[in-house]
């Protein structure tokens, strides 16, 4: 059952094969023996999760249910839950019960599905290596001294080690992107504004975008449909149509262009992670598609130009913890002053701070125009960099991240060396587009490698077709970490 | 680009960050190097560029003036560190 796909699980739910009690009870099982290494959940509830697993079985017995149904589902722990604890990876909000749902939340709870916990991740969404979390690092499961990515990376090490039939990620520069590429997992950042991010605490809002992160785009199609809706709360969100992700999945690939930005396969890309995208290609000129050469002259101030806007807009964000209302308060302090200073001092971690003090600089008089502004202007270049490719290619494609899974400890000490894992996803959020990970084979130490699959505008259908048809051709998504047989 | 010590003190100062002064140092050195990074940035031409704020070019919705939220003063208090009588508690501003 943990290889079956989230079609087949929802088939043996409805043919009463399995309960989704005795599902859910499975994958308990599972994260009580593999989480004290893994460290993927920061927090689990038997109880709660049993209770939605025995409502899931109460409407399948009734034939109410649909397609998640029953289905267990790891939240990343950015996502308020109501009565669950809710830490976003940080001593803040480390005692944080939330008071309400987020959208996201929400949406699941009417799918019927089952909240299986809440996944560990980098502290606020920031960092891309798990490493940042108050709760410790997790651990990849094909490497336990490897990082699993970040900021997602609970959820990648989760769906990878089959502690959750699929997971909930964030993505504000490639934090769902990048850790299921080291986790050898799929995961789709949808369009900006396609899902709501009510109740999804804030890092940089005009870029945090959440999406599924799943062992095939099967999966991620049907937890997009699930995730995605307008809703009025969210200011940002897109008013459409409700639509189905899965609808495109058979389509055939002939015909299809695919750009190759000569950007992505420069100086600073490893040479395994070249070898497995090129791989990658060649199967999709098996498909019947063709490629064009393209470029993304723009793309290397991606980095700079986010490192300027999203700790400006995370500076604001957190403003809010005060120690006053929620969250961390110091336990000594001279006056309010010394309050507000010492509970952000000792409720933030190192990164977080750091990111603050760029936004705050960046921000302060006489320095706006030189950096926020310009980075800004150059916002626009990089998205109509994009916009200027798509009228030569249907899809973009290149490697997810720079390098497989590198060594826990290993960029700690180097900010911009972490910050440069991110350096093909950045600018696709910068763009408000849509982009996604697939496995596409592994390096010489077996570790997973990631192709990276770039659409236009509200193209995610498109997408998930594309990466559906090469994991019908291919068994990269299929491959586990897990040696035993359940 | 090179900050100096002042600079990140009132960085500090302005984002509420209680640091002392060998947290100061490594957060020089490390913001030092990441402003590096972002002064790639000048080098590019930008004149009669529009900045772009936002992923979607949409204006903010309005909505009907009425009341959508109802009281949930008590649920939302308790996460609080510290409330009496249905007020948050800080320190004494005012003498």
């Amino acid at each position: 059952m943990l290889n079956s796909s989230l079609k087949q699980m929802s088939a043996a739910l409805r043919a009463k094969e399995i309960s989704s009690v005795e599902l859910t009870t499975l994958y308990l099982e599972r994260i009580a023996a593999h989480n004290p290494t893994l460290n993927a959940y920061v927090t689990t509830d038997a109880a709660i999760s049993l209770g939605q697993a025995k409502a899931a079985d109460e409407l399948l017995a009734k034939g109410k249910a649909q397609p998640l149904t029953g289905i267990p589902v790891a939240q990343k722990d950015i996502f308020c839950a109501k009565g669950w604890r809710t830490t976003c990876g940080s001593r803040m909000l480390s005692d944080f019960i939330a008071p309400y749902d987020a959208h996201v939340i929400e949406q699941f709870n009417h799918a019927g599905a089952v909240n299986l916990g809440k996944t560990n991740m980098d502290e606020f969404a920031m960092g891309s290596s798990n490493e940042t979390s108050y709760f410790g690092p997790v651990r990849n499961p094909w490497n336990q001294n490897a990082v699993p990515g970040g900021s997602s990376g609970g959820a990648a090490s989760a769906v990878a080690a089959r502690l959750c039939a699929a997971a909930t990620g964030t993505d504000t520069g490639g934090s769902i992107r990048q850790p299921a590429a080291l986790c050898g997992i799929t995961g789709i950042k949808p369009t900006y504004g396609t899902v709501s991010r009510y109740g999804m605490i804030a890092f940089a809002s005009s870029l945090d975008q959440a999406g599924p992160m799943a062992r095939s785009a099967e999966d991620c199609a049907l937890m997009l449909n699930v995730m995605t809706g307008f809703d009025e709360r969210d200011s940002t969100s897109l008013p459409r149509e409700k639509e189905d992700y899965a609808r495109d999945l058979n389509l055939p690939l002939s015909g299809l262009r695919i750009g190759l930005p000569k950007e992505f396969f420069a100086e600073g890309l490893s040479p395994d992670v070249a070898a497995r995208v090129e791989g990658a290609i060649a199967e999709y000129r098996k498909l019947g598609a063709v490629t064009v050469d393209i470029s993304l002259p723009n793309s290397r101030l991606a980095v700079p130009v986010y490192y300027v806007l999203a700790p400006a807009e995370a500076s604001s964000n957190l403003s809010r913890y005060d120690g006053v209302r929620y969250g961390y308060r110091a336990p000594e302090y001279a006056d309010l002053s010394d309050m507000y200073e010492k509970s952000r001092a000792q409720g933030f971690g190192a990164e977080v701070k750091r990111r603050i003090m760029i936004g705050t600089y960046v921000l302060s008089h006489g320095y706006y125009d030189a950096y926020y502004l310009q980075a800004q202007k150059i916002r626009r270049l990089i998205a109509q960099d994009f916009a200027d490719a798509f009228k030569q290619c249907d899809v973009i494609m290149g490697p997810t991240s720079p390098s497989t899974a590198f060594s826990l400890g290993e960029k700690n000490d180097d900010p911009v060396q972490m910050y440069l894992s991110d350096i093909y996803t950045i600018a696709v959020n910068l763009a408000g587009l849509p982009g996604m990970s697939v496995p596409c084979g592994f390096d010489g130490n077996g570790m997973p490698a990631g192709l990276q699959i770039i659409g236009n505008y509200f193209e995610e259908a498109r997408m998930l077709n594309i990466a559906h048809q090469y994991q019908l051709a291919t068994d990269w998504h299929s491959r586990s970490p897990v040696k035993e047989t359940p | 680009m090179s900050l100096s010590t002042a600079d990140v003190q009132k960085v500090a100062r302005l984002a509420r960050l209680a640091m002392n002064d060998t947290e100061i140092e490594a957060a020089r050195s490390q913001l030092s190097g990441i402003f590096e990074l972002i002064e790639e940035m000048q080098a590019v031409d930008t004149k009669g560029i529009e900045p772009m704020s936002h992923a979607q070019d949409l204006s903010q919705r309005l909505r009907e003036d009425k009341v959508t939220e109802t009281n949930q003063r008590e649920l939302f208090q308790s996460t609080a560190p510290q409330v009496e009588s249905g007020l948050y508690l800080v320190p004494q501003v005012i003498e």
